[in-house]
């Protein structure tokens, strides 16, 4: 028996219309070879394509050529040539990165994630393996279970690959011995066992002589299992699985031609949907139902898991890109801390609290590693205290997000927690994680709807809102020490903004002078806006002379109980004048700057200031550091 | 014979097996989709091919009832086929898009055209035309349709593939693809190429235009066609700026294209396959791969993979 890839070729030739029915119908499989160059890993994939005569005689022809040349099989083709990409590489012998290839038989249509072995390699192997349902692990039956056997099976349990086949390849070069191949496999259980890989299927074979890759060989009549390619036509896929689970979909944009039309458009990550069925959405909480479910075609009955779709909802929602739809009775959680495997990608170390860019699904945020567990050497499986992570380094990581992200976690759905971070500053890929669980829930606010009060706006940057109020005389130092405080709050990664006379003089009060009505008008806008911004969650930092008691009362009475923080920038008028760094108190003396702050025009010190800053006693940033301890 | 829920009412009782090209599909417009959704001005190349043509419907499909939010680019050299020009105004017409005709001012100006000038029209037309293209409208993206299956340095490009500001591309700097998860962030100058049709196979794109019914051109099918053979290739004297050499004289062929390009670049080959079971079936039969027809990578096995990195898309 042969199979072929386009096989049946005397239905092709005789009923074009019957085969293409059949062809419609094949399902499509993912999978991932991982092995060396010395196990046979090109020459097993030049075989699949060869027996599925997906190899055209233009491209044999080639391949003769190129075999002559650079071929490491004398006078016969060397299927892995066919196999190895670029110029350069084929020159050195080895594949680098990793390569996809496309062959089907009548059954089934295969895509292969071809990636070097090597572990320098990591990286791409990694990369192959990400939407893999299916590994092929390659062994030489004269070496059996290497180090890198253990390595490569490490990272497709990493990765998610329920299918795991031990190949184990050059049954030929050891006289189709099956008390070899057992040995191999019991080897090779022992140390699946201990990685948590449940079940496996075993299949020896040879790639070059093409024994029991597509059909079952006389050599090894001691074998009852299938061969390969029917084992790979046979194997389960994640996408099927993956309909049982709850619906999800993550909105990748919103598509509004028109007022009457907002549909939201996404690939189904999980479950099924259908028009009527209750939805909720994702951080917001916010319930509907489906309204329809409406394609190109036509309006559809349903839609599953895998399928790219736009929904309709019944109810006029505020949802966008990174909300995520799920079904109302099993919503996601929602968190921005996690506890997550990472594996690193870039020659540039990840050093923990660098910050990143993180997407996940269709949401984008900033994160940071807080801590690494340890890390984990590939090769031994065993754990070791790290404080950085090197390029193919793989780790336990604690990670902190400034947004929090509805998720899975990885092993129920790769869409939902599978994660990459992006470096800010070079926008290179340059790790990839996975998602164990969150270290906390979100605050339940995502379960029930609720209006986003300025409560909820606090809780999601957590932290409470502040509006702290810098009075002194010009020249004092306010803005100094209010610019220390607001670089130490970020640094905290606390949300702050800061108002003075640079952003608010120039904008908003560029129409106020600085008669005794102006100044009171001044601090008046500026205390709303400072409310504002408190309601938004905020901690809003004030650097105004705002020489009135009246004022300062008046804007600490909008706020709410004990979110005003008044700090008093004392320096006495002839300090201030000495320094005078911007030569204004000269200009008031001079008398061309009438309505000066402690000239001639008065100042009124705070009688209970919240921190009374004695600028000849504490330097700038002393005085920060004592107001960020006070105000947290 | 439009794919209307063919699955019925089947939702929610048992699992449902998708289908190869269900699947793809599904994920050629969800990479159509991010590419809108996280970048600024985004064009789709337009060849006018088969291709091309599956890669239109594919866009259509992901933002229907709204026509795709972006633009059609042809980069022209003036040599397609007629039909060809015939196809690409009717398909713009017909999705509501904005077509751009580019084609080289200095090209034009020096008359640059296959007969005279080898491999200078490729690289003066398409490779500069599309470079001056896209720096022109200052497009930060543009889809392509390549697939991985049709030459080897493709089958380990990116589906999102950078270009430095000058359009080079670097194989050995390719940043890693995991999962559904593409990194659209760029540096400034660079810009992004995106091959949503880069898992598809040739046979994957016939069935796909059989099941959807998406229009192609006519040279696709057989019909007889005015011809001369040279240099191995059957080639169709298209037009009068056909330069016949002493002797040669049009002979009427039954001919298609396997593939479409610039007319006198472009072999055809002999069949009488007029419907598209037919062309699949001769497609399945064949024993050469699809690219033999074109005279451009036809020298050395790694020619396209220096061309690329030069800018070809």
């Amino acid at each position: 028996m042969t199979l072929q890839v386009y096989g049946s070729s005397d239905l092709i030739e005789q009923d074009i219309g019957r085969y293409l029915d059949q062809h419609q119908k094949k399902d499509l499989l993912r999978l991932i070879t991982c092995g060396s160059v010395d196990d046979g890993k090109s020459t097993l994939i030049g075989r699949l394509l060869y027996d599925s005569k997906m190899i055209f005689e233009d491209q044999l022809a080639a391949l003769e050529a190129d075999s002559r040349r650079h071929g490491t099989q004398g006078q016969e083709i060397d299927f892995a040539l066919l196999v190895d990409g670029l110029a350069a590489e084929r020159e050195q012998g080895i594949t680098i990165d990793v390569a996809y290839r496309f062959f089907a038989t009548d059954r089934r249509k295969f895509i292969v994630a071809d990636t070097p072995g090597h572990e320098q390699y990591t990286r791409n192997m990694v990369t192959g393996a990400s939407m893999a349902d299916l590994a092929i692990i390659l062994v030489d039956a004269r070496k059996g279970i290497l180090t890198q056997t253990r390595r490569h099976s490490y990272l497709v349990h990493l990765l998610g690959i329920r299918e795991v086949v031990l190949a184990v390849n050059k049954m030929d070069l050891v006289g189709y011995n099956q008390a070899r191949f057992d040995e191999i496999v019991a080897d090779y259980r022992a140390f699946a066992d201990q990685l948590g890989i449940g079940r496996f299927a075993a299949i020896p074979i040879s790639g070059l002589k093409g024994d029991n890759i597509t059909a079952r060989s006389p050599t090894m009549a001691w074998y009852e299992g299938p061969a390969l390619l029917r084992h790979l036509e046979d194997a389960p896929l994640d996408d099927q699985a993956l309909q049982h689970a709850p619906f999800r979909m993550p909105v990748q944009l919103v598509n509004r031609p028109n007022h009457e039309f907002r549909g939201y458009c996404g690939l189904v990550a999980g479950g099924t949907v259908r028009p009527g069925d209750a939805v909720r959405i994702l951080p917001s909480g916010r319930t509907s139902t489906i309204s329809r479910i409406v394609t190109f075609d036509g309006d559809r009955s349903g839609a599953v898991a895998g399928q790219s779709v736009t929904l309709l909802l019944a109810d006029e929602l505020d949802v966008s890109r990174g909300d995520i739809i799920t079904a109302a009775e099993s919503p996601l959680e929602v968190s921005d801390q996690f506890e997550a495997m990472l594996v690193w990608m870039d020659e540039e170390p990840m050093l923990p609290g660098r910050s990143y860019w993180l997407k996940i699904g269709s949401a984008s945020v900033a994160a940071s590693v807080t801590d690494i567990k340890h890390q984990i050497n590939v090769n031994t499986l065993e754990e070791m205290p790290a404080k950085s992570l090197e390029l193919n380094g793989i780790a336990e990581i604690k990670l902190a997000l400034n947004w929090p992200v509805p998720f899975a976690p990885f092993v129920e759905n790769r869409d939902l927690g599978g994660f990459i971070l992006i470096d800010r500053l070079t926008n290179a890929t340059v790790g990839a994680g996975m998602i164990r669980f969150a270290l906390r829930r979100a605050q339940n606010i995502h379960w029930q709807h609720l209006e986003v009060t300025r409560e909820a706006h606090a809780a999601l940057k957590g932290q409470k809102p502040r509006v702290v109020w810098f009075t002194g005389l010009s020249g004092a130092g306010k803005s100094t020490i209010a610019n220390l405080v607001e670089k130490r709050l970020h640094a905290m990664g606390r949300h702050t903004f800061l108002l003075d006379g640079d952003n608010i003089r120039h904008g908003l009060n560029r129409d106020l002078g600085f008669t005794d009505a102006d100044r009171v008008e001044n601090v008046r806008r500026i205390g709303e806006v400072a409310k504002l911004m408190a309601d938004a969650g905020l901690i809003v930092l004030c650097a105004f002379i705002s020489p009135f008691r009246a004022e300062r009362r008046m804007v600490r009475d909008m706020m709410a109980q004990g979110e005003f923080f008044e700090i008093f920038v004392d320096a006495p008028l002839s300090v201030a004048e000495a320094r005078d760094a911007k030569g204004l108190y000269a200009k008031a003396r001079r008398g061309e700057l009438p309505n000066f702050t402690g000239i001639d025009s008065p100042y009124e010190s705070p009688e209970q200031p919240e921190i009374r800053i004695d600028t000849t006693a504490l330097t700038a940033d002393e005085a920060a550091e004592r107001i960020v301890r006070n105000l947290l | 014979m439009r794919n209307t829920d063919l699955h019925g009412g089947a939702y929610a009782q048992k699992p449902l097996r998708l289908t190869h090209l269900e699947r793809l599909e599904a994920e050629s417009i969800h990479i159509i989709r991010e590419v809108v959704a996280e970048t600024e001005r985004p064009v789709m190349l337009y060849s006018i091919g088969k291709d091309s043509s599956v890669m239109l419907h594919l866009a259509r499909k992901a933002f229907y009832p709204a026509p795709p939010p972006f633009p059609l680019l042809h980069v022209d050299t003036t040599w397609k086929f007629r039909a060809m020009y015939e196809m690409r105004d009717r398909m713009a017409a017909e999705s509501g898009m904005e077509l751009i005709v580019y084609r080289n001012p200095e090209a034009e100006r020096l008359g640059i055209n296959p007969f005279d000038h080898g491999s200078r029209h490729t690289d003066l037309w398409k490779t500069e035309g599309l470079k001056q293209a896209l720096d022109l409208h200052q497009f930060d993206a543009a889809f392509g349709g390549a697939r991985r299956d049709e030459e080897k340095s493709r089958a380990k490009e990116r589906i999102f593939s950078f270009r430095s500001a000058n359009h080079r591309w670097d194989p050995k700097s390719q940043r890693p693809e995991l999962w559904r998860l593409y990194n659209a962030r760029k540096s400034p100058g660079e810009t992004i190429r995106v091959f949503p049709l880069s898992n598809w196979t040739e046979l994957d794109v016939w069935q796909y235009i059989h099941r959807e019914d998406i229009p192609i051109v006519p040279l696709y099918f057989s019909a007889p066609r005015p011809t001369v053979e040279r240099d191995g290739l059957i080639l169709m004297v298209d037009d009068e700026r056909f330069p016949l050499r002493p002797g040669e004289q049009p002979v009427e062929r039954s001919i298609r294209f396997r593939t479409l390009g610039c007319y006198p670049l472009t072999g055809a080959v002999e069949s009488e396959a007029a419907t598209l079971p037919d062309i699949i079936r001769e497609m399945l039969l064949a024993t050469t791969s699809e690219r033999q027809g074109r005279a451009i990578d036809h020298d050395q096995s790694a020619s396209m993979e220096r061309k690329k990195q030069e800018g070809y898309f």
